[in-house]
Order: C-alpha cells, then sequence, then structure tokens
C-alpha cells in the first residue's frame, strides 16, 4: 500500500482542519457573500467576508466538500483574515501558482497553507483546494469595483 | 461468471496504474474498448475512408455499406421494425434533446404535463425543464420507493389525461435500479403520452427490444457498450419520426434546396445533417457484434452475480452504507455507497493510489443525491471484463480508505 504516497496529500495538518474548521459558519450583517459550486462533484462553500478600509476584518466559510476543499477554505479564511484586500489577493496569486507547481515566491510565511503542496501532485484535486480562493477572489474584486 | 479470456480482448486493461495492476470499475462513466472496435476503427481509416451517400467512386460506396450496414446491426441489435426507425446521433443527450426539440415542441403546449423521476440522469432532465419553460408545460417527478425502485402505483398516479410525454430511464446510472419500462410504456399509452426510454446503462447490460417494450424512443451511446465515443443512436417509432421536423439543418439531409425553400431526405437521414459519425458508427457496429458473440444474456447474468458478490462483500465493511435496490437481481452492475464520514473524493484518491478507478462525485443526477440526502457518493461499476478479484481489490481498497482516515481522525 502506497500510504507514503497518501501522506503526501494528506498531511496531519489538513487533517487538523478538516475535523476542526476554523472560521466555520456565517457573518450575518453587512457582509459580502459569494456562494460557489464545483459543478464536477458537487462540492460547494458559501463564504462570508467582512471588509473595512480594505481590510479583511473577519471571514467565515460553510459548506460541503471532501477534506481537500474543506481544510483548504478553512486555512484560507485563516490566512486572510486581518490582511490587506491587496495582501489576500496575492496569497491567492501564490496559492494558485503552488496548485499549478509553478515556482512560487517563498518570501511570504504560508503557515498551514504550505501543507497543501502536495495537492499539485494530485491534478484531479486542485480544484478542491482552489474552491475557496476562488470564492474569495470573486468577493473581493466585486468590493472593489 | 463469464471466462477471464475476456480481459484479453481489452489491451488498457493490461496496465499498471501507482504501481498496481490496473482495476477499472468506471464503465459506468464509460466503458474500455476491445481490440475488435479499435482495428474495425483502424481499418475503415486505412482502407475505406470517405465521405458517403454522394462519391461515385469505390472508396464512397465502401465508406456507404460500412456505415449502413452499422444501422442495420443497430435496427437488429434493438429490434427495430426498420433501419429509418435508427438515427445515429452524437449520444444519449443529442438523442434525448432531439426528441425534446422536435416531438416536444410540436406537440406540448400549456397546461401540459411531462412526466420524469427523481432517478434521472442530468440528461434526461434539462431537456425537459427546458421544454417546460419553453411552452409553459408542468413538469412532473414520479416519487421514489425508499429502495430506490419505482411502484407501479406511483407511476399510476402522477400520469394524468394531461400527460404528453413520460421520459424515463431504463437502469438508473447511480442507483443500477432497473425500471418495468414495458409496464410504464403501457400506462403511458393508456392516456395517451408518449414513451421515451434513457437507455444509456441498458444498451450495455441487456437486452434491448423496442417492439417488445412498445417505447416509442430509444436514446443510448455507443462508448458505454464497448464503442467509440461520439457516436449514439436514437430510435424512435416510423409514424412519429415521419411527422417530426429536423433540428439540424444543413448538407447530407436534404432532398432538394432552393433560394428560399429546402425539402429534406426521407428517414432517417433528414435527422442526420452534415457529414455522419462514420467511423464512430463502424466502431459501435463491431462493438455490437464483440456483444453479442458473447450474449447480452451472458453479459446481464455477470453482472448481476458481480453486484451480488460486491454488495455482500462491501457489507462487511463497518460504517460503508450501499444504495439502491437491496435485492441484487432487481439492480444492474453498480453499486454506489459511502463510507462513513470519509468523502467520496478521498475514497476514490486512496483507490486510485491503489490501482483502482472508481467515481466520485454527484454522477450528473444532482436531483438524486437530494433525494438520497446526500451530495456525492462514490460508485464502482461493472462490466463483463471485472471479475471476482476486482472486487476482493476493491474491498481490500476500502478497507485501507477506512484505516487511514480512522488513523488520522
Amino acid at each position: 500500500m502506497s500510504s507514503n504516497n497518501l501522506d503526501q496529500l494528506y498531511r496531519q495538518v489538513i487533517m487538523d482542519h478538516y475535523k476542526n474548521p476554523r472560521n466555520k459558519g456565517s457573518i450575518e450583517d453587512g457582509a459580502l457573500t459569494i456562494d460557489m459550486n464545483n459543478p464536477t462533484c458537487g462540492d460547494r462553500i458559501h463564504l462570508t467576508l467582512q471588509v473595512e478600509d480594505g481590510v479583511v476584518q473577519n471571514a467565515k466559510f460553510d459548506g460541503e466538500g471532501c477534506s481537500i476543499s474543506m481544510s483548504s477554505a478553512s486555512m484560507m479564511t485563516q490566512a486572510i483574515k486581518g490582511k490587506k484586500v491587496e495582501e489576500a489577493l496575492q496569497l491567492s496569486t501564490i496559492f494558485s501558482d503552488m496548485m499549478l507547481g509553478k515556482e512560487y515566491d517563498d518570501s511570504i510565511d504560508l503557515g498551514d497553507i504550505e501543507a497543501l503542496n502536495g495537492v499539485s501532485k494530485f491534478p484531479a484535486r486542485i480544484k478542491c483546494a482552489t474552491l475557496a480562493w476562488k470564492a474569495m477572489e470573486k468577493g473581493v474584486s466585486e468590493e472593489q469595483k | 461468471m463469464l471466462s477471464k479470456e475476456i480481459r484479453s480482448h481489452f489491451p488498457i486493461l493490461n496496465q499498471e496504474i501507482n504501481g498496481y495492476p490496473l482495476v477499472y470499475l468506471d464503465s459506468g462513466a464509460t466503458s474500455q474498448k476491445p481490440v475488435q472496435v479499435i482495428e474495425a476503427i483502424k481499418k475503415y481509416y486505412e482502407f475505406e475512408n470517405s465521405n458517403v451517400h454522394r462519391g461515385v467512386h469505390t472508396l464512397g460506396n465502401r465508406a456507404t455499406e460500412s456505415y449502413e450496414g452499422a444501422r442495420e446491426k443497430v435496427r437488429k441489435f434493438i429490434n427495430a421494425r426498420s433501419t429509418q426507425e435508427v438515427i445515429f446521433t452524437r449520444g444519449t443527450t443529442t438523442s434525448l434533446n432531439t426528441v425534446a426539440q422536435s416531438y416536444g415542441r410540436a406537440n406540448v403546449k400549456e397546461g401540459d404535463e411531462i412526466v420524469i423521476t427523481h432517478m434521472e440522469h442530468h440528461s434526461n432532465i434539462i431537456p425537459w425543464q427546458q421544454l417546460a419553460k419553453e411552452t409553459g408545460a408542468t413538469l412532473k417527478y414520479i416519487d421514489l420507493e425508499e429502495d430506490g425502485t419505482l411502484s407501479l402505483d406511483q407511476v399510476r398516479s402522477t400520469i394524468t389525461d394531461k400527460t404528453k410525454i413520460v421520459s424515463i430511464v431504463y437502469v438508473s446510472n447511480v442507483l443500477g435500479t432497473m425500471n418495468p419500462i414495458k409496464e410504464i410504456t403501457q400506462i403511458a399509452h393508456e392516456h395517451g403520452a408518449i414513451m421515451v426510454v434513457d437507455g444509456a446503462q441498458a444498451a450495455p447490460h441487456l437486452k434491448l427490444d423496442v417492439q417488445n417494450l412498445d417505447c416509442d424512443f430509444l436514446a443510448f451511446s455507443g462508448h458505454k457498450m464497448c464503442g467509440p465515443t461520439g457516436i449514439g443512436v436514437l430510435y424512435g417509432k416510423k409514424e412519429l419520426l415521419e411527422v417530426m421536423e429536423p433540428i439540424e439543418f444543413g448538407g447530407e439531409m436534404i432532398d432538394f434546396v432552393g433560394l428560399y425553400e429546402s425539402t429534406w431526405k426521407e428517414l432517417p437521414w433528414k435527422f442526420e445533417g452534415g457529414t455522419p459519425i462514420i467511423a464512430g458508427a463502424i466502431g459501435l457496429a463491431a462493438a455490437i457484434d464483440f456483444l453479442e458473440e458473447i450474449g447480452l444474456d451472458e453479459i446481464e447474468k455477470h453482472e448481476h452475480e458481480l453486484a451480488a458478490l460486491a454488495m455482500e462483500k462491501m457489507s462487511t465493511i463497518e460504517g460503508l452504507s450501499i444504495y439502491g435496490p437491496v435485492d441484487p437481481s432487481k439492480r444492474a452492475g453498480i453499486v454506489t455507497f459511502n463510507l462513513n464520514d470519509v468523502h467520496p473524493h478521498d475514497v476514490a484518491t486512496v483507490l486510485d493510489m491503489n490501482g483502482i478507478a472508481v467515481r466520485a462525485g454527484h454522477h450528473c443526477a444532482q436531483p438524486l443525491m437530494k433525494w438520497l440526502q446526500c451530495t456525492a457518493t462514490a460508485r464502482a461499476s461493472f462490466y463483463l471484463y471485472n471479475t471476482e478479484e476486482d472486487i476482493d481489490r476493491l474491498v481490500a481498497g476500502l478497507r485501507t480508505a477506512k484505516e487511514y482516515f480512522n488513523d488520522v481522525f
């Protein structure tokens, strides 16, 4: 059994976020709301963001999906809270590069997100990991309009 | 069970995936192709390739003979009365859309009803949703029984004299349920409705007989029955097809073209606008030869046995739930399941790392997922080349997945 290969995908920190998701739920008042699906597999995310003065004050998510998509959503909300919108978008770009197996900017500490690095070796699962980030980008770009 | 020798006809099965011999359990999505089909397509391109129904030259004749020969093969395969009733399409989806757009637009009006079920594939839902929206008709769903079967009482109470079209899947791609199409057709006809059958999962696995079923339309795809992708069939009763308008216009389907008016060829060609799917039809004919040599009854029996065995062995895994009919004789070789809290994508990834291919997701049946109260499931689907060892590998893979995720949690 190739559990080493599996460990490359399912790192401990991913499983921790899956089992104990951070920022699970929904922000009620005055929040940006983004709903996104992954139509090929049925994964679903409901993301709410509180953006004030160009800073993501709060972020929460709800949804259904596999360990990769839900842990990625948990990590994403954790990472962008308190960050400026530009910084959040910059993280998103770095994350996208990481998923595509490209060289990415390693001058910024990615924290838990780094653990999703292995996903790039599982092409069928990349869309799971990027769903929450796509939702965040969509929400933030609507806010900037 | 069928002989394991059958596997030797499928070159693709003879390979390793992630270091393990491939176990292919996703035939419900698309089947693998035997060397006979691959060779038939190769032979066509190497010796016969030409456009059909136009050339005076020899190659044109060869291609036309092969293409129309394929149509006759399909006619016999489904026991249609005439080749005029056999239209080649791109697949089940195109076939069903053709019925909805041609027959549907001409015959359905405001206040009418279209009846489908909760176990339909998206391709047998959306064409009718669109038709209902366009015409003001009502789309109605027949409720399922708790075990994922249809009861004729529910069928009777849903179909009314306002019903114009009943469109139902023969074999469910998720539950494996085999529906009583002949009986439902009779009920539809009693109310003056036509019966459309989605045969995508039926054609590969059981003997089809459109005269016995008495259905008005039957749609199926080549690629799920050992044939190539891009070819499918729409069977329709001649008297209906004759009065229906084509939905694609262009070359090949015309009788005479004037500046402002044109007329259509006779059946079946008026529904085959443009250069047809010649190589696809020839590949499909080779697939039919292959399946018939083994025998559809034998294939059906083989799958029932595999489904029964899989259900028995999978049930020994604690926390594994199987959806659909409990009685294996009521289902085709499709076993859809979930493993505790482990998401089906994660199950499928673990299985893939062990060389086992299964489907995970909503299986293009989101309304059915809602009915099952889950967002996704995993599915193992069997075909003539699968063996008892494949099931053992699946069960071992599932145990690995369970242990792996139990460890992490």
